[in-house]
């Protein structure tokens, strides 16, 4: 073959192989991703047996741990509505009353049922008073 | 003294912009004393920047906190080694390293060039002196870590215990060190660009350079991994977390640079290539730093909101934006006269190397930024996980190894089959056997992806082997030498290539662990009480007792209380005893009782590994101190007027109630399969890369006089 044609060739097939991983990673990343909600997000509009994402605060005195099973409450950041959850797992080290934590899991019947070892809590690099209280 | 180190740093600021200044103008008007001097300022620079670093660590170890950061970062009851350390787990102390390790290097790299590249290095040294200054402005003007207290508190907040382990305090520096030290062949690159000088010049001055900051990059992402696996108390190493992810991009096309300047330096291709790929691993280094500091996307690293991440962002454009535009501008000087002979030569395996790698990196920022993409594209926030990264990057990891197992092997240029049927026979025949041995003996055909990423381990490792003995052999004939001598003047005498090959076994056994380990684990998470028992792949592990300890933290990070378990783990008759514990830090927060703080503040799993080549077992505890709370309760209502003496001694008390009275205790038990290889892997790709980095004296005498031969040459072509 002449090896201008055969570099074109190359060229097409490179780009056609980008393109197509591209897509792929389109596709898959739509279709596996889930939606980061807040409590009141979820109170106004959800759908039954999709999976969510839950983010926002632990609600102060909301903790109880009965054996294995954890349930506490999360509010919005910036607001009051709040929504039970019930846990299973491992609990990360910094999960505290009052700290940003992200839950995924679906809604059943009003109580957010989280997946197991889904908790990932934000840990504040330096706690200072008004963090720890907050 | 807080005075004299923010001087330090104004003082910094305005040498690193008269550095900058004066060096542009040298290389304008070529005048020399000009250049000399941008050289020296950007010493002096280093200078005023580690004497800030002195200052600021004095006051950490002296307990100084009228310095807000020694205050909020650390206090007396803080053990030495992490007072030391406690600067980079600050923001403000963080960018102090960031502008310490940037002009130390700055300073080494204008010190090796001083004698070359003329025309490049005065431009190189503006943009290193923009780089330094940058980082010293965010500290004058956003984050100054010598701001002080108006009245000193009598005791500091503590460091975080979290970072209280040995792998947390080393991996930032580590980090850093890898940021800036791409910030060295970024600079250069830009200079050669400027000067339209785009041979391979730039890159020589500089590969070692990119070969250092490449190594503790992956030094400081590997010790990352390791710091989870220890002390989280999850049991993984790697879990696609953004910050993590922000690491492992300028890692990923950083390792792609270092490839692809080889075929630069052989066959003058790629120019263009090698230059966006300096660009994006410095941009990558600086969007590292941004998504750490900035909070922007949801992660435990993220430090809440940050005053910086708008500047740096800010600074991520201009190198992005500036950098592009050269480049554009440089096209007709970037186009190289060299094709691609064929797809069966050593460039083209490169090119295929480079571009999986770019893919891996497209993937992972794919992945890390979704949820900006996907809140931009549809109005809804939503995230992938790590099963997503999983399957999206295994065959790109698969693609990886093949290519690393290939490429060595192939000649430059063009390989002939009979050169390849002879180079891959070996190699060809040991996979081969491995397949068959995995089918046969062992489970790893459960896993079709594990079962494919080892065999080609054993082609890589096959490959490495074979290239080291053909290359002893030969050496042996020529200067009849013994076998291990012959390998010694091998490796000396080719240091880069053949510490390149040892990299790659490296690589190749830390990816066995990784595909064994997340493919084969076995997990079990249980609550039990002392006495009772549990299995855990092939191991039975019983729950002795507990235990509680005042003051007697073994990993010595300083917290008052430990309550832990004995474990003993048997298989097939071997019997081990485990002591996996969890250290309780006092709260500071107000609302806690005066005995109460003890028992609710932060508390860190304090896991035991037992350590094997063939399989690690992990276990932590939670123990579960709800049922002392009645009587913490009491406690706090009892003794809140009492003296510290008093409290300490109901502290105790409670703590041996603990002890016994135990109530079941919540255990997690992992069995993974050959983990340890991922550390092993680690320290040998580190030993590769120093191999490679370390100058060999002959070359390096060979270089010298080539260089002045070349000067020479200029000079009279110049008169």
């Amino acid at each position: 073959m002449d090896p201008r044609r055969k570099r074109k060739l190359r060229l097409f097939v490179a780009l056609g192989a980008a393109v197509l991983l591209a897509g792929t990673l389109i596709y898959t990343s739509f279709s596996a991703s889930t939606q980061a909600k807040e409590p009141s997000d979820l109170l106004a509009a959800s759908e039954p047996g999709r999976s969510y994402e839950l983010t926002g605060k632990v609600v102060k005195g909301s903790i109880d741990r009965d054996g294995e099973q954890l349930t506490f409450r999360i509010r919005d950041r910036d607001g009051n509505e709040s929504l039970p959850v019930t846990y299973a797992g491992v609990v990360p080290d910094p999960f505290r009353e009052g700290r940003e934590v992200i839950v995924s899991g679906e809604l059943a019947s009003g109580t957010f049922v989280a997946e197991r070892d889904s908790l990932i809590t934000k840990c504040p690099s330096k706690f200072t008073k008004d963090e720890q209280s907050a | 003294m807080a005075g004299v180190g923010s001087a330090c740093l104004l003082v910094g600021l305005l040498t690193a912009v008269y550095a900058a200044a004066i060096s542009v103008y040298g290389a304008v008007s070529g005048h020399r004393g000009a250049v000399v001097s941008g050289r020296r300022a950007m010493y002096c620079v280093a200078g005023l920047a580690l004497t800030a670093t002195v200052i600021l660590q004095a006051a950490f170890l002296r307990s100084d906190f009228s310095f807000k950061l020694v205050a909020e970062g650390s206090s007396t009851d803080t053990p030495d080694f992490y007072k030391f350390t406690a600067m980079w787990a600050t923001q403000d102390g963080s960018l102090l390293l960031w502008a310490l390790l940037m002009s130390l290097f700055a300073s080494a790299v204008l010190y090796t060039t001083r004698r070359s590249l003329r025309d490049i290095a005065p431009w190189a040294t503006a943009v290193l002196a923009s780089i330094a200054g940058f980082f010293l402005l965010l500290m004058v003007g956003w984050e100054n870590p010598f701001e002080t207290l108006a009245v000193a508190p009598i005791e500091g907040a503590g460091l975080n215990p979290l970072l209280r382990h040995p792998a947390m305090m080393i991996h930032p520096p580590m980090l850093y060190t890898g940021y800036v030290g791409f910030a060295v062949p970024f600079a250069f690159a830009i200079g050669a660009l400027i000067v339209r000088q785009t041979g391979a010049d730039w890159i020589r001055a500089t590969r070692r350079f990119a070969l250092i900051a490449w190594t503790f990059l992956g030094t400081g992402i590997m010790l990352g991994a390791l710091w989870s696996y220890n002390e989280l108390g999850w049991g993984g190493y790697w879990a696609w977390d953004p910050v993590e992810n922000a690491s492992l991009m300028p890692w990923l096309i950083g390792t792609a640079f270092i490839h692809s300047i080889m075929v630069q330096e052989k066959r003058g291709m790629l120019k263009i290539w090698n230059v966006s790929l300096i660009v994006a691993t410095f941009a990558l280094s600086l969007l590292g730093t941004f998504l750490v500091r900035s909070g922007i996307l949801d992660s435990i690293h993220a430090f809440g909101a940050s005053t910086v991440g708008r500047q740096l962002l800010v600074a991520i454009a201009i190198v992005l934006i500036g950098s592009t535009a050269l480049i554009v501008s440089r096209l007709d000087d970037l186009r190289s006269k060299a094709k691609l002979d064929t797809l069966l030569s050593r460039e083209a395996f490169f090119l295929a190397n480079n571009l999986v790698l770019v893919a891996l990196c497209v993937v992972v920022f794919w992945g890390t930024f979704f949820p900006l993409i996907s809140e931009a594209l549809s109005g809804e926030e939503a995230s992938v996980g790590p099963p997503w990264f999983n399957r999206v990057t295994t065959p790109l990891a698969l693609a990886l190894v093949a290519l690393a197992a290939i490429g060595p092997a192939v000649p430059w240029r063009r390989a002939g089959r009979a050169l390849l049927l002879r180079s891959f026979r070996l190699p060809a025949a040991v996979a081969a056997v491995t397949f068959g041995a995995l089918i046969a003996f062992t489970d790893a055909a459960d896993s079709i992806t594990s079962l494919i990423m080892f065999v080609l381990i054993a082609l890589v490792l096959a490959v490495v082997v074979q290239e080291l003995w053909r290359g002893a052999r030969a050496r042996r004939t020529i200067a009849k030498v013994a076998w291990p001598r012959a390998l010694g003047q091998l490796i000396g005498r080719n240091r880069r290539r053949y510490g390149g090959y040892i990299v790659h076994a490296g690589i190749a056994l830390l990816f066995l662990g990784v595909a064994a380990s997340s493919a084969f684990q076995i997990q079990r998470d249980v609550r039990l009480s002392p006495g009772e028992s549990f299995e855990v792949g092939g191991y039975e592990i019983t729950y002795q007792r507990p235990t509680a300890e005042i003051g007697r933290d073994s990993a010595n990070t300083g917290a008052p209380i430990t309550l832990g378990a004995v474990l003993t783990a048997s298989r097939g008759g071997e019997t081990h005893t485990l002591r996996p514990s969890r250290n309780f830090y006092p709260s500071r927060s107000g609302g806690a009782g005066p005995i109460g703080r003890f028992f609710e503040g932060e508390a860190t799993s304090e896991v035991d590994v037992r350590w094997g080549l063939r399989r690690d077992l992990w276990t932590a505890i939670r123990p579960d101190v709800a049922e002392l709370e009645p009587a913490i309760r009491e406690a706090d209502r009892r003794f809140a007027d009492s003296g510290q003496d008093v409290q300490a001694v109901v502290v105790a008390a409670l703590v041996e109630r603990y002890r016994t009275n135990p109530p079941p205790a919540n255990f997690r038990a992992i069995e993974s399969p050959l983990v340890s290889w991922i550390w092993i892997g680690g320290i040998i790709v580190v030993l590769g890369a120093l191999i490679a980095v370390w100058p060999a004296p002959e070359s390096r005498l060979r270089r010298v006089t080539s260089i002045y031969a070349a000067k020479l040459g200029k000079e009279l072509s110049r008169a």
